[in-house]
C-alpha cells in the first residue's frame, strides 16, 4: 500500500520544492482522486447548459461518472451515472434530454431526474419477500453528497461534510462575480459548445502553468511574434484602432516580455486558489466598447460600473480543477483521466444584455487560443508532455518552485507576490501547500 | 464548359490544394484563397455561418498568415518534431455551376498525420465555394466538416486540415 511504501506523504512537499512522484506515481494519483477530487468542490457545469427539465450533461468528478440534470422541480441535481440494479450507466451520451425519467437500457428500471426510483418492471411479482421494497433507499440513484450553485455555476462535493462552496472558494469566488457583473443583466449564459483537449501529462502540471507569469513570453513567442508582424502590417493599412483586437490578444504573448510580467501580481488563497492580476489591454476606446460602456452605466450607474470594469483580474485558478478567465468569459475545467492523462473542457459564456461585438471579441479569443486549432496551447501541451516525460526519469528527484521564495507577503493566510515580483512561483507553492493538506486528510 | 470539364478542373484543383498542404507549401496554399477568402471548420454540422459562432478554424488570409508565420518561426519548438500529413480527397460532387463559372463542390477527405511516433486520422467533408479565376479557381469559402470534430482532441491541430 502507498501508506506503507511512503510512510510520510508530507515529506513529498517542501515549501519550495516537490518530489517528482507527486506527478508520476499512479498510487499517488489514486489517493489524490480519493482525497482531493472526490472530496472537495468540483465544477460540474453551468445551469444554462441544462435549461429544460430532463436536460442533462455527463461529467467526471475524480474517477466517478456523474450526471448533471435539471429536475421537474427546476432544480439542478448531480447524480452518480449508475443504475442501482446492476450498475449500468444510465446515460451513455455526453448530453441530451432524458424526458420525464431516466430509463436504464439493461432492465428498464426508471428513475426521476432527481434520482428517486420511479418504477421496476414486475415489481410486485418479482421482489416479494426480498430485501427490495418500493421505498428502499438503495433503489434510488445515488446523489452527490452536496450540490451548490453560485451565480449559475454548479459545483458538487462527494463528501458529506467540509466547508460550504462559499467558504471553500473564499475571495477567489470573484472569478464568477467578475464574469457575471460584466453583463448588463448580471448573468452569463453558456455558448453551447465545449472544446475538449487531452494532455499527456499530470493534471497538476496544467494547473501550475495557469498562473505561471514566467512562461508566456518564452513558450508562446513564435505565435506572439507572428501575430505582431501581421498586426503591424494591418496597422499600416487601416485607420487607428481598427486592427481587430484578436491580433493584440496573440501578439501580447511576445510583446509583454519576461521583465514586464513581473508587474503582474498573484494573490494566493487557502485551499490552493489564486488570482493573477493584470489586463491584456481589454479596455479600448473603440465605438463597440463605448456602446457597451453606455449600456453598463445605464444598468449599474456610473460608480458601480467603474468598480466592475476596474476589477483587475487576468486569470483565476480555482483549485483543483478550474481555470477561469473572467474578463474574457471563458473557463477550462480539468478532468484527470490518469496519472499521465488529463482532459480539459473549454467553455465560453455570453454576457447577457451585452452588444454582439463584445461577445464576438471574447469569442475570437476562444476560437484562437482555446479551440483545438489553438496557436497558444499547442506549445503548452508540448511542454506539459515533456515535463511529464522528464519527471518520469531518474534524472532528478525534485521539481523546484524556489523563484522569489521567502519574498512573498503573507497576511491572514493570504499570500501575495511582492511588488515587481509577479513571476514569483507563489501560486505553485500555494497549490502544493493545499495539496499536502488535502492528502493528509484535511477537508 | 462541359460538366465533365468542370468536374475534372475542380478535382485537379482539390488535389493540388491537398498536395500543397502535404508538402508544407503554406504560402502557395494561402494564395489559393480569394482576398476575402475564409477557411472555416465548424465544431458541428448544424452551424450555418462562421460569423459569431464558436469555430475550430475561422480564418481569413491575415490569420492564415499568422499561423504560417508561427509554424515557420525558428522558435516554434513544438513544431520541430518530425510531422507530416497525407491527404486523400475523393467523392467530388459538383453541386452548382453559376453562369460566371463559379462552382460549389463537395468532397470527402481523409488525412493521416504522423507526429513523432503518433498517428492520427481526421476525415470528413469539404465544401468549397470556388470563384472562377484566371487559370483555374480561387477559394471564397472552404468549409470543413470533420467527422471527428466533436471528439476529444489528443493534442491539437497545428495547421489546416
Amino acid at each position: 500500500m502507498l501508506q506503507e511504501r511512503i510512510p510520510d506523504l508530507a515529506k513529498f512537499v517542501e515549501p519550495d520544492r516537490v518530489r517528482k512522484e507527486v506527478y508520476t506515481d499512479p498510487q499517488v494519483f489514486d489517493l489524490e482522486m480519493q482525497r482531493i477530487h472526490e472530496t472537495v468542490w468540483i465544477y460540474c457545469g453551468h445551469e444554462s447548459q441544462v435549461p429544460k427539465p430532463g436536460d442533462y450533461y455527463t461529467v467526471q468528478i475524480g474517477r466517478q461518472p456523474m450526471i448533471l440534470v435539471r429536475g421537474k422541480d427546476k432544480k439542478v441535481h448531480v447524480l452518480y451515472n449508475r443504475c442501482p440494479h446492476r450498475g449500468n450507466m444510465l446515460c451513455g451520451d455526453r448530453s441530451g434530454n432524458t424526458g420525464e425519467f431516466f430509463r436504464c437500457s439493461y432492465h428498464a428500471w426508471t428513475f426521476h431526474p432527481d434520482g428517486r426510483l420511479r418504477s421496476i418492471p414486475m415489481m410486485e411479482s418479482g421482489y416479494q419477500g426480498t430485501r427490495i421494497g418500493k421505498d428502499s433507499a438503495e433503489l434510488c440513484v445515488k446523489r452527490a453528497a452536496r450540490v451548490e450553485s453560485y451565480r449559475g455555476f454548479v459545483f458538487a462535493s462527494l463528501a458529506a461534510d467540509g466547508p460550504s462552496l462559499k467558504e471553500f472558494l473564499g475571495p477567489a469566488i470573484v472569478a464568477f462575480d467578475d464574469m457575471c457583473d460584466r453583463a448588463p443583466e448580471g448573468e452569463v449564459e453558456v455558448v453551447p459548445n465545449c472544446f475538449r483537449v487531452i494532455q499527456h501529462s499530470n493534471w497538476k502540471i496544467f494547473l501550475e502553468n495557469q498562473l505561471d507569469a514566467l512562461h508566456p513570453s518564452v513558450t508562446h513567442q513564435s505565435t506572439g511574434r507572428a501575430a505582431h508582424e501581421v498586426e503591424k502590417q494591418l496597422a499600416k493599412k487601416t485607420k487607428k484602432g481598427e486592427v481587430p483586437l484578436s491580433y493584440h490578444m496573440l501578439s501580447a504573448f511576445a510583446t509583454v516580455t519576461i521583465d514586464k510580467w513581473d508587474n503582474f501580481q498573484t494573490i494566493n488563497y487557502p485551499y490552493g486558489h489564486c488570482i493573477l492580476t493584470g489586463y491584456m489591454g481589454l479596455r479600448p476606446q473603440d465605438p463597440d466598447t463605448l456602446a457597451y460602456d453606455k449600456i453598463m452605466i445605464k444598468a449599474y450607474g456610473k460608480k458601480r460600473f467603474e468598480e466592475i470594469i476596474g476589477v483587475n483580474i487576468h486569470h483565476v485558478l480555482l483549485y483543483p480543477g478550474l481555470s477561469v478567465q473572467s474578463p474574457l468569459q471563458q473557463l477550462r475545467a480539468v478532468r484527470p483521466l490518469g496519472v499521465d492523462r488529463t482532459l480539459t473542457e473549454i467553455w465560453h459564456f455570453r454576457l447577457k444584455g451585452a452588444p454582439e461585438p463584445i461577445y464576438r471579441r471574447s469569442l475570437a479569443y476562444y476560437n484562437l487560443v482555446n479551440s483545438p486549432s489553438t496557436m497558444i496551447n499547442a506549445d503548452d501541451l508540448e511542454n506539459f508532455w515533456k515535463c511529464h516525460q522528464g519527471l518520469s526519469s531518474d534524472g532528478g528527484d525534485w521539481v523546484s518552485f524556489a523563484r522569489h521564495h521567502g519574498h512573498d507577503i503573507e497576511k491572514n493566510g493570504v499570500v501575495e507576490s511582492a511588488p515587481n515580483q509577479g513571476t514569483s512561483e507563489a501560486p505553485m507553492r500555494n497549490q502544493m501547500k493545499a495539496w499536502a493538506r488535502f492528502m493528509g486528510g484535511a477537508r | 464548359m462541359s460538366r465533365v470539364q468542370v468536374q475534372h478542373d475542380v478535382e485537379q484543383f482539390l488535389y493540388r490544394q491537398a498536395e500543397l498542404l502535404d508538402s508544407k507549401q503554406w504560402q502557395a496554399w494561402i494564395d489559393l484563397f480569394t482576398p476575402d477568402g475564409v477557411y472555416w471548420m465548424p465544431p458541428e454540422p448544424s452551424h450555418k455561418t462562421w460569423e459569431g459562432m464558436p469555430a475550430i478554424f475561422a480564418e481569413d488570409k491575415n490569420l492564415m498568415t499568422v499561423r504560417m508565420g508561427r509554424v515557420q518561426h525558428p522558435d516554434a519548438w513544438s513544431q520541430r518534431p518530425l510531422w507530416g500529413t497525407n491527404h486523400i480527397v475523393s467523392n467530388v460532387v459538383i453541386d452548382k455551376v453559376a453562369k460566371n463559372g463559379d462552382v460549389t463542390a463537395r468532397s470527402r477527405f481523409h488525412m493521416m498525420e504522423l507526429r513523432r511516433d503518433d498517428v492520427r486520422h481526421f476525415a470528413g467533408q469539404y465544401t468549397h465555394q470556388l470563384k472562377k479565376a484566371k487559370g483555374g479557381y480561387r477559394i471564397k469559402l472552404q468549409r470543413v466538416d470533420m467527422t471527428n470534430a466533436q471528439a476529444a482532441y489528443d493534442y491539437v491541430i497545428q495547421v489546416w486540415v
